[in-house]
C-alpha cells in the first residue's frame, strides 16, 4: 500500500500531466483551424483543375500517341509508393494508420513477385518504413523545418517524382496520406497519381473546347501539374489530418489524466481516513487500558 | 455589353472573383483577349502580366504558368504562382528570376544535345525579364 506522500506526489504528476495534454489539444485545435482554412482555399484550384483534366484525359486517353503519365508505361513491374506521415507524434493512430496501410499494400505487391520502392515524407512514417521494409527505402523528403505547406513543397516532391518516372525507375506510383473526414476520424488512403486516373465527371462538357496551342500541348504541360497538385491537396489534407487526430488523442488523455486524478483522490482520502481511525483507535484503547 | 465571370486562383488561395468586360491572357502562343461570348478556350499560360478591365477599373496580376478556361459566360485562370501586381517587389522578382536562370542552366547541362527543353527554359527566362519590363521592374544581376 503507498503512503500518503506517495500519493499526494501521484496526484501532483498526473495534474502536470493534464495541463500538458491540455495544452497540446487546444495548439492542436488552432493549428487545426488553420490547417483546414489552407485545405479550403486550395479546393476552388483542385477542383476547377480536376474538371478539365478529367475532360482532356477522357479525349486523349483512347489515343495511342497520349502521353505515358496519362496511359501508364505499359507494364506495372515496378511500384513507387510516397508515404506521407506527421514530423511529430503523440497524435492517437496517426501515422501508424497510414504506415500500416502502406505497409499491407507494399506487402500485398511483394508478394505478387513486384518491385517496390518507398519515399516518405514525414520523419514518423521513415521510421517505420525503414524498420520493417528497409531494403526497399529508396527516399526521404525532409519537411520538419517547413511550418506552412506551400504549393512549393509539393511542387519539389512532384520534381522529383517525375523525374524518376522520366529515368524509367519506376511505372506506378501511389500516395498514402490521411484524408481527413472530421476531427475524430481520418482515412488513411492510397491514391494513384501515376498513370493519372480521373473520376469521370458528371456530364462532362468534354472536347468542345479549343486548345491553345494544341490538345497534345496543353495534356503534356497540364499531367506534370496534375501531380504537383494531387501532392500538394495530399499534404494539405493530411496536414489537417495529423492536427485533427492529435486534438482528439490529447482531448481523451486530458479525460483520463482526469478520471486518474479522481481515482487517487479517492485512494488518498481513504487511506488518510484509515489513518485517523487508526490513531484514534489506539488513543481510545489507551485511555481503557489506564 | 455583356460581361464574363471571371476568377483567378493559384493553389494556395482563390485571389480574384469578379464580373469583367475583359480579359487580357498571357498565352502561351501569344497574348489574347478574352470577351463575352468567346469561343470554348483551353489555353496554356506563359509567365507575364494578366489584366482584368471591369467596372471599378483595371486589375494586373502577375501570373507564372498555368492554364486559362475560358467559356462564353467565364474565364477561370489556373495560376501555378499568381499575385496582385501591387504585391510584387524588386526581391521577390529577383527570387523568381535566379530561378528561371537556374533552370535554363540545369537544362543547358541536362540536355545538350536536345534543343527543345532549353530553348523552352530560356522562354522561360526572357518572360521572366520582360515581365519585369512591363512593371518597371529591372532585371539586375
Amino acid at each position: 500500500m503507498p503512503s500518503l506522500k506517495d500519493l499526494k506526489n501521484r496526484i501532483a504528476s498526473v495534474k502536470s500531466t493534464r495541463k500538458i495534454t491540455k495544452a497540446m489539444q487546444m495548439v492542436a485545435a488552432a493549428k487545426l483551424r488553420r490547417a483546414q482554412e489552407a485545405a479550403e482555399a486550395s479546393r476552388p484550384y483542385t477542383e476547377r483543375f480536376n474538371a478539365v483534366m478529367a475532360g482532356l484525359a477522357s479525349g486523349a486517353a483512347g489515343s495511342a500517341a497520349a502521353p505515358k503519365l496519362l496511359s501508364g508505361t505499359g507494364s506495372d513491374q515496378t511500384h513507387l509508393l510516397v508515404v506521407m506521415t506527421a514530423e511529430r507524434g503523440l497524435c492517437g493512430g496517426f501515422n501508424g494508420n497510414i504506415a500500416k496501410l502502406a505497409r499491407a499494400h507494399a506487402q500485398k505487391l511483394l508478394a505478387q513477385g513486384k518491385t517496390v520502392k518507398i519515399i516518405t515524407v514525414g520523419k514518423k512514417g521513415r521510421d517505420v518504413i525503414k524498420r520493417e521494409l528497409g531494403e526497399h527505402f529508396i527516399e526521404h523528403v525532409d519537411l520538419s523545418a517547413v511550418k506552412r505547406i506551400s504549393y512549393a513543397n509539393a511542387q519539389s516532391i512532384a520534381k522529383d517524382v517525375l523525374a524518376k518516372f522520366d529515368a524509367g525507375e519506376f511505372d506506378i506510383a501511389t500516395i498514402f496520406f490521411a484524408r481527413f473526414e472530421n476531427v475524430v476520424s481520418q482515412h488513411p488512403t492510397a491514391l494513384q497519381v501515376i498513370p493519372a486516373q480521373f473520376e469521370e465527371v458528371e456530364g462532362a462538357e468534354a472536347a468542345l473546347y479549343d486548345y491553345e496551342p494544341s490538345e497534345e500541348a496543353v495534356l503534356a504541360d497540364l499531367l506534370p501539374r496534375g501531380v504537383a497538385t494531387q501532392i500538394f491537396a495530399a499534404l494539405l489534407e493530411n496536414a489537417a489530418s495529423e492536427q485533427g487526430a492529435r486534438m482528439s488523442a490529447m482531448d481523451n488523455a486530458t479525460r483520463n489524466a482526469g478520471d486518474m486524478i479522481d481515482q487517487l483522490t479517492i485512494e488518498y482520502n481513504r487511506s488518510r481516513q484509515a489513518v485517523i481511525t487508526n490513531e484514534l483507535i489506539e488513543i481510545i484503547s489507551g485511555a481503557e487500558a489506564l | 455589353m455583356a460581361n464574363v465571370q471571371f476568377d483567378l486562383v493559384s493553389p494556395e488561395r482563390r485571389l480574384a472573383s469578379v464580373e469583367a468586360t475583359e480579359v487580357q491572357i498571357p498565352g502561351a502562343d501569344g497574348d489574347m483577349t478574352a470577351m463575352a461570348d468567346h469561343a470554348p478556350t483551353i489555353a496554356t499560360l506563359r509567365p507575364g502580366v494578366l489584366k482584368v478591365l471591369h467596372s471599378g477599373g483595371t486589375d494586373e496580376y502577375i501570373v507564372s504558368g498555368g492554364f486559362a478556361e475560358i467559356t462564353a459566360t467565364g474565364v477561370s485562370v489556373l495560376a501555378e504562382q499568381a499575385l496582385p501586381r501591387a504585391e510584387m517587389t524588386q526581391e521577390l522578382f529577383d527570387e523568381m528570376l535566379s530561378e528561371a536562370k537556374a533552370a535554363y542552366v540545369s537544362a543547358q547541362e541536362v540536355f545538350k544535345n536536345e534543343p527543345g527543353p532549353v530553348d523552352d527554359a530560356a522562354k522561360l527566362l526572357s518572360d521572366m525579364v520582360a515581365i519585369g519590363g512591363h512593371i518597371g521592374l529591372t532585371a539586375n544581376n
